[in-house]
């Protein structure tokens, strides 16, 4: 450990990955084959030398205590020679060189409450933001509409019976820390009123230039306020983006019967089959109602279901979408299609239809 | 506190319920700490109130470091003293997320000295996030985790901690390392990382393939995503296996085939490569039977982003194939240019893509030294008005 007198390292970057990589995996570094689906969140790895390591996956909240992490430690421990990682959903992996350990560690996973699943055509665990936990410009919480969401979505991620994979992102407003915009279904928060500005911290808190510059519709204004300079949003120009309050925290845009949820659908990042593209508007809004936020829930469901029987095989949301057009997914989700679903911000008229080929 | 304020009864309802629960987990902290509790109490009042109670960052760090902790104080720091500052770490993770079961307990006893015991395993970006502390605890918790061999990531306007799939190490579709490349550019850039260079954030991804898995297209200001070149491996043999097994596959791999460049007669499997955009769907159906051609490398994208400030945007191809051993020479190079660029002209809190997209490609290209190729477009454009150049030929 380090002394009060020892040289401060600072630079170093993270430990080299080398020394957390199981010996399977450092042998057979490069040259891995192909692998099999053993069950529901268990893979099989095969390597040109006939080596196998298994892999159990398992959902977590992605808030995780020390103890919990700990626990992990043990069981990586007990069955998984010592070693584990993350996946960038937030899911924890043991590595196995032993299939006969895959079953007790399974069976252990399940004693502490963590579902092993997310592989395939599962619902893989959601990117999510801090939400109320720890963030100060967020429109709603991020681990509890999560958690509502994953309970009743559970077996979805026990089980890999949906046409493709589908992948559920939330952010907790549109800064997006989550970068939710091309997932599935993105459940993004979002602030329906302007700032409030506050004339009396602003002045000693915020740069006006800077302040004004910020907005990316010109809706700010320098303003002589009580003979300070100051700045006045211009309401009808507001498209509640808050980066405003980014630069400037004298214009907090938190709303308790303003603030809520909006749900996005079927957008993707990987390349197969279409090329990646941004989830599209569904719900333009939703209201907050904790602790379990019941409307989103059904909301996220309903989506879930209705694709779950009408897509093809392979087919992600915004591909059946595709082949069965906009109209049929408001028709068949029975959502109904508002104004704001129609985009007046830059590049709009990209989204109009243009031409006759109309499914009637 | 009176017992009546330790009283959770909505977050409470989160603990029941299948999926393992946040709740639970900063209860269980709280054996041992006594921020939770406040933290409970505040996260309790907000879900009553639908409001959030945290104030705006504070500039707090580490001494000589301008990024890796976000400042967060209480707007209620009398009723809850405990998280009247609960300042986030964050903590670069290994590349490719992997640990033993030592380092992780070695992480948990710092965090659990020097802080409120609660994590993420991970924030979006990639970093280890250490939820809560003091900022008298900022220094002491640095100094165990560097002597750890650990190090903070990045924050505000740095580069921000580069992330990687687990590309070799454990999926055979790695076109080249991730690993390797993304902890070569996380040590070759300390000074990015950790000290705010530039106009606003700056992330870099590398995924082993087309599938994707860190996102890079939607989320990296520099995305590499590994592909290749020539002709997908073919094994007839387990090709045979998986008809005999069941799977159709002229229906579901030819079929779903995004330019038809393959066909499935008697038994044998047709592509016609040239035609093939490397979409990785045949591959995802049949790992066992095809693989990416042997001839392996990267496309490097850039611009991606989400929607703060003028709108989201994806990453769009600025080399269309750079061989793997190329690649970390390459990708230095480019930054050196791409970030001189966007030193000079870049707005505040303007990022790469969105200076692209105000300047226009070609006037990018042309500072950072690359000529225009047909890969980079999904259609030249379609509209008339061109800013024809004077000087020069201009084409």
């Amino acid at each position: 450990m380090a002394t009060a007198t020892a040289k401060r390292i600072t630079d170093i970057g993270p430990p080299h990955y080398e020394k957390f990589l199981h010996p399977v995996v450092k042998k057979n570094y490069g040259t891995w084959r192909y692998h099999e689906n053993i069950q529901p969140g268990v893979l099989c790895h095969v390597a040109e030398s006939g080596d196998r390591i298994y892999t159990v996956r398992a959902g977590s909240p992605r808030l995780l205590s020390v103890q919990t992490l700990r626990q992990f430690a043990d069981l990586a421990d007990r069955y998984a020679d010592g070693y584990l990682r993350f996946t960038s959903r937030h899911n924890v992996e043991f590595l196995l060189s032993d299939r006969e350990q895959i079953a007790p560690l399974v069976g252990a996973l399940a004693e502490l409450g963590f579902p092993v699943g997310g592989t395939n055509n599962a619902i893989s665990n959601i990117v999510h933001t801090q939400g109320w936990v720890h963030c100060h410009s967020a429109a709603t919480d991020a681990s509890g509409i999560v958690k509502a969401v994953m309970d009743v979505l559970y077996d979805r991620f026990t089980h890999e019976n949906l046409p493709a994979k589908l992948r559920i992102a939330l952010a907790c407003c549109l800064n997006m820390c989550g970068a939710v915009h091309c997932s599935d279904i993105a459940i993004l928060g979002v602030h329906r009123r302007a700032p409030k500005v506050n004339h009396e911290t602003l002045p000693r808190t915020c740069e006006v230039p800077t302040l004004i510059a910020s907005c990316p519709t010109g809706a700010i204004r320098p303003a002589t306020v009580a003979e300070k300079a100051s700045v006045e949003v211009v309401q009808e120009q507001c498209m509640f983006c808050g980066n405003c309050y980014t630069v400037c925290p004298s214009m907090p845009l938190n709303d308790p019967e303003n603030d809520g949820l909006s749900i996005w659908v079927g957008g993707k990042v990987s390349n197969a089959r279409s090329a990646p593209a941004f989830s599209k508007l569904a719900i333009p809004f939703i209201p907050n109602n904790p602790p379990r936020w019941p409307e989103v829930v059904d909301a996220v469901v309903n989506i879930v279901d209705v694709y779950a029987r009408h897509a093809r095989k392979f087919e992600r949301m915004g591909e059946w979408i595709a082949r069965i057009g906009w109209p049929r997914f408001f028709e068949l989700t029975g959502i109904p299609f508002t104004r704001y679903h129609l985009d007046d911000f830059k590049h709009a008229g990209l989204s109009y239809a243009r031409s006759t080929h109309i499914r009637l | 506190m009176a017992d009546d304020d330790t009283k959770t009864p909505l977050l409470d309802q989160l603990e029941e319920g299948p999926w393992p629960s946040f709740v639970t987990e900063i209860k269980r902290a709280g054996t041992k700490s006594p921020v939770c509790g406040d933290l409970l109490g505040q996260l309790e009042q907000s879900y009553a109130e639908k409001k959030g109670h945290w104030k705006h960052g504070g500039i707090v760090g580490v001494l000589g470091y301008g990024g890796g902790v976000i400042g967060r104080y209480s707007d209620l720091p009398e009723k809850y003293p405990n998280v009247a500052h609960f300042h986030t770490m964050r903590v670069n993770q290994p590349a490719g997320w992997f640990y033993t079961s030592d380092a992780i307990r070695t992480l948990c006893d710092i965090w659990e000295e020097h802080g409120s015991g609660l994590t993420n395993m991970h924030g979006s970006t990639g970093d280890i996030v250490f939820l809560g502390t003091r900022t008298d605890q900022l220094e002491p918790a640095f100094k165990k985790l560097t002597a750890a061999g650990f190090d903070l990531g990045g924050s505000g306007s740095s580069m921000r901690t580069p992330s990687c799939c687990v590309g070799q190490a454990r999926c055979e579709w790695a076109c080249y390392d991730t690993m390797a490349l993304c902890d070569d550019l996380t040590r070759s850039y300390q000074d990015e990382l950790h000290r705010p260079p530039f106009p606003y954030k700056f992330k870099i991804k590398c995924s082993g393939c087309p599938n994707d898995c860190v996102a890079s297209i939607a989320r990296a200001d520099l995305s590499i995503i590994g592909t290749w070149k020539g002709e997908i491996q073919q094994d007839a043999g387990a090709i045979a296996e998986y008809a005999a097994s069941g799977l159709d596959i002229q229906k579901d791999v030819c079929d779903r085939c995004p330019t038809r460049c393959m066909t499935y007669e008697r038994g044998t499997l047709t592509i016609e490569n040239r035609e093939c955009v490397r979409c990785m769907h045949c591959i995802n159906v049949m790992p066992k039977a095809l693989g990416p051609g042997t001839e392996r490398g990267a496309t490097i994208l850039i611009g991606a982003k989400a929607p703060i400030v003028q709108g989201a945007l994806l990453s769009s191809v600025l080399v269309p194939f750079v061989p793997a051993e190329e690649l970390a020479e390459t990708i230095k190079e480019l930054l050196k240019r791409v970030w001189e660029f966007w030193d000079e002209y870049g707005k505040n809190r303007e990022r790469i893509g969105e200076l692209i997209q105000r300047v226009g490609l070609a006037n990018f290209l042309d500072a950072i030294g690359l000529d225009p190729v047909p890969e980079m477009v999904s259609a030249p454009r379609d509209n008339p008005f061109i800013f024809y150049q004077t000087d020069g030929d201009g084409h």
